[in-house]
């Protein structure tokens, strides 16, 4: 542990953004999803360190149908992350009027990181570097959309993103993506231009256990009476039956 | 599939269910505990059956698997696991033998037990009706407007069954590690509820067996329909990488194998160069 600490004083930090894509695919809440952000991070590949995880649920007016409402789903998330001591729930994007595009909410929370960032070293230069707990970073934190592989083939589908923000996302942040059954990642980033010019800044991380589990089979087990547990925490099963959400399907 | 609504419908036709798993559990994950809830819901939405129980039986350490670490451990971890499960229970019947036992003698104890629980349950008091959602009315609750019951039937024991995934079933054919009769005994006489991804080649193996394919009314394949890889195996190689193995094991379950740091390279050599004990009895 000794030597992580050590590498750990000269590198980056990272704030991960996760969630717009995790929510978009995962309503409610997946235990899948949140093992895939975990599992990954504590590999620590050496150059960064991951000090925090954010799950931002889409907005309302996205327009999914069976898009139970915000309210409930940042609830949900919340409960989900009870036990989690990185990872929270933000609900900037949701209380927004209209949805918005993740560049954007990728951009918010960049500024957002940035500012806390100066209030901090700002409190921090009047106390001697010898006092302060944690490490000093040099870098500049970086923010980066944590996704399933299944996002990248989504870059592909005609008009559902510009290609300037898949540029922006790909640039200024980078993607983390974790493995996906069924998805091959390699392919994807081969097909397009775009992510095979930057995919130095696109990591995939190798789950450790391959699974397809989403939030579609969830729901889909909810609206026929089955089973859930164990797939979503309990927490989350008790909500979802005390807010008489998932009752049926939807048109 | 039409839902059928049990708390409206007369429990009393169903055949009571108890599903048992054996195994290792070293440790348990979710995917075991998805097993249960997986048969339960197959089972009941038949209409034929009321599953009402589950039971985990660990085996005991005299197994010699590789890899595999105390019974005292492996049970406290499937205790923590199912403490907020309101059908699933831990036996240590097995594990507290200091002998392996053949699944099929694990069998013929928790058959046993139910016989007797039933017995016990039909001389301590008579049986009374049982309302739909489970609960028994006294007889002298009857209101005087109501029908009498009918001459109370006495209710056999619940029926055991093998829960079981599909490599499991297929280890059936690996040579010395069962005993023919032991094979014919769990599928004819217990039967089994057997979890599969690939139906069509569990179909397959039953098919190429004489005594499964005897039998194969008692086999009751569930197929899970979604990929969900996590075994013990990759749970202790994640551990040894210094993965995180959060989500995968329910939370009081990793706080236990962190607590107590129990999976290592070091416990992973436990048993090696040992016969595993089915191997060595049946030679």
């Amino acid at each position: 542990m000794f030597d992580l600490e050590q590498r750990f004083l000269s590198t980056e930090r990272i704030e991960l953004s996760s969630l717009h894509f995790i929510i978009y695919h995962s309503h409610p809440h997946s235990s899948s999803n949140i093992s895939l952000k975990t599992s990954k991070w504590t590999q620590n590949k050496g150059m960064y360190q991951v000090i925090e995880g954010i799950i931002s649920p889409v907005n309302d007016n996205y327009g999914k149908k069976e898009l139970a409402a915000a309210k409930h789903r940042v609830a949900m998330v919340r409960l989900a992350l009870q036990t989690s001591s990185w990872i929270r729930v933000d609900q900037w994007e949701s209380e927004q009027k209209e949805w918005i595009e993740t560049v954007k909410v990728l951009r918010h929370h960049y500024s957002e990181l940035l500012r806390k960032e100066a209030t901090n070293s700002n409190a921090g230069s009047e106390i001697p570097t010898e006092d302060i707990a944690t490490p000093a970073y040099t870098a500049a934190p970086e923010l980066k959309l944590l996704c399933g592989a299944d996002i990248l083939k989504t870059f592909q589908t005609p008009n559902l993103w510009k290609d300037e923000h898949i540029q922006e996302i790909v640039e200024k942040f980078g993607l983390v993506c974790v493995s996906r059954a069924g998805h091959d990642f390699q392919q994807y980033i081969s097909e397009s231009a775009i992510l095979t010019h930057y995919q130095h800044n696109i990591h995939l991380v190798k789950n450790v256990v391959q699974s397809d589990l989403s939030a579609t089979y969830v729901r889909q087990a909810l609206y026929q009476g089955q089973s859930v547990k164990y797939l979503i925490p309990d927490s989350v099963i008790s909500y979802i039956k005390d807010h008489d959400l998932y009752r049926e399907e939807r048109k | 599939m039409a839902c059928i609504d049990s708390s409206m419908e007369n429990l009393d036709n169903r055949k009571e269910v108890v599903l048992l798993a054996c195994g290792s559990f070293n440790p348990i994950t979710i995917m075991h505990l998805r097993l249960f809830e997986l048969a339960k819901d197959y089972m009941n939405e038949t209409g034929q059956y009321n599953v009402i129980k589950g039971i985990i039986s660990p085996v005991g350490d005299a197994y010699k698997k590789k890899g595999l670490i105390s019974a005292q451990h492996r049970i406290k971890m499937a205790e923590l696991a199912t403490q907020s499960s309101k059908w699933l229970e831990v036996d240590t019947w097995e594990s507290c033998s200091k002998d392996w036992l053949e699944t099929a003698k694990v069998l013929s104890y928790h058959q046993q037990r139910l016989e007797a629980e039933n017995f016990n349950n039909s001389i301590v008091s008579p049986p009374s009706p049982i309302l739909p959602g489970g609960k028994r009315k006294r007889i002298d609750d009857i209101d005087a407007g109501e029908p009498k019951p009918s001459a109370p039937q006495k209710k056999g024991p619940p029926e055991l069954k093998l829960l079981c995934g599909a490599d499991f079933l297929e280890s059936f054919a690996v040579p010395n590690l069962w005993k023919p009769e032991d094979i014919a005994t769990i599928v004819a006489k217990y039967g089994l509820v057997c979890i599969t991804r690939s139906g069509n080649n569990t179909k397959k193996f039953i098919y190429e067996s004489d005594v499964l394919w005897k039998h194969r009314s008692n086999i009751h394949l569930v197929n899970e329909w979604i990929t969900n890889d996590v075994s013990s195996t990759k749970i202790r190689r994640a551990l040894r990488r210094g993965q995180s193995i959060r989500y995968l094991v329910p939370e009081a379950v990793q706080q236990y194998i962190e607590k107590y740091n129990l999976y290592s390279t070091e416990s992973e050599d436990n048993n090696a160069g040992c016969i595993l004990a089915p191997f060595l009895k049946n030679k």
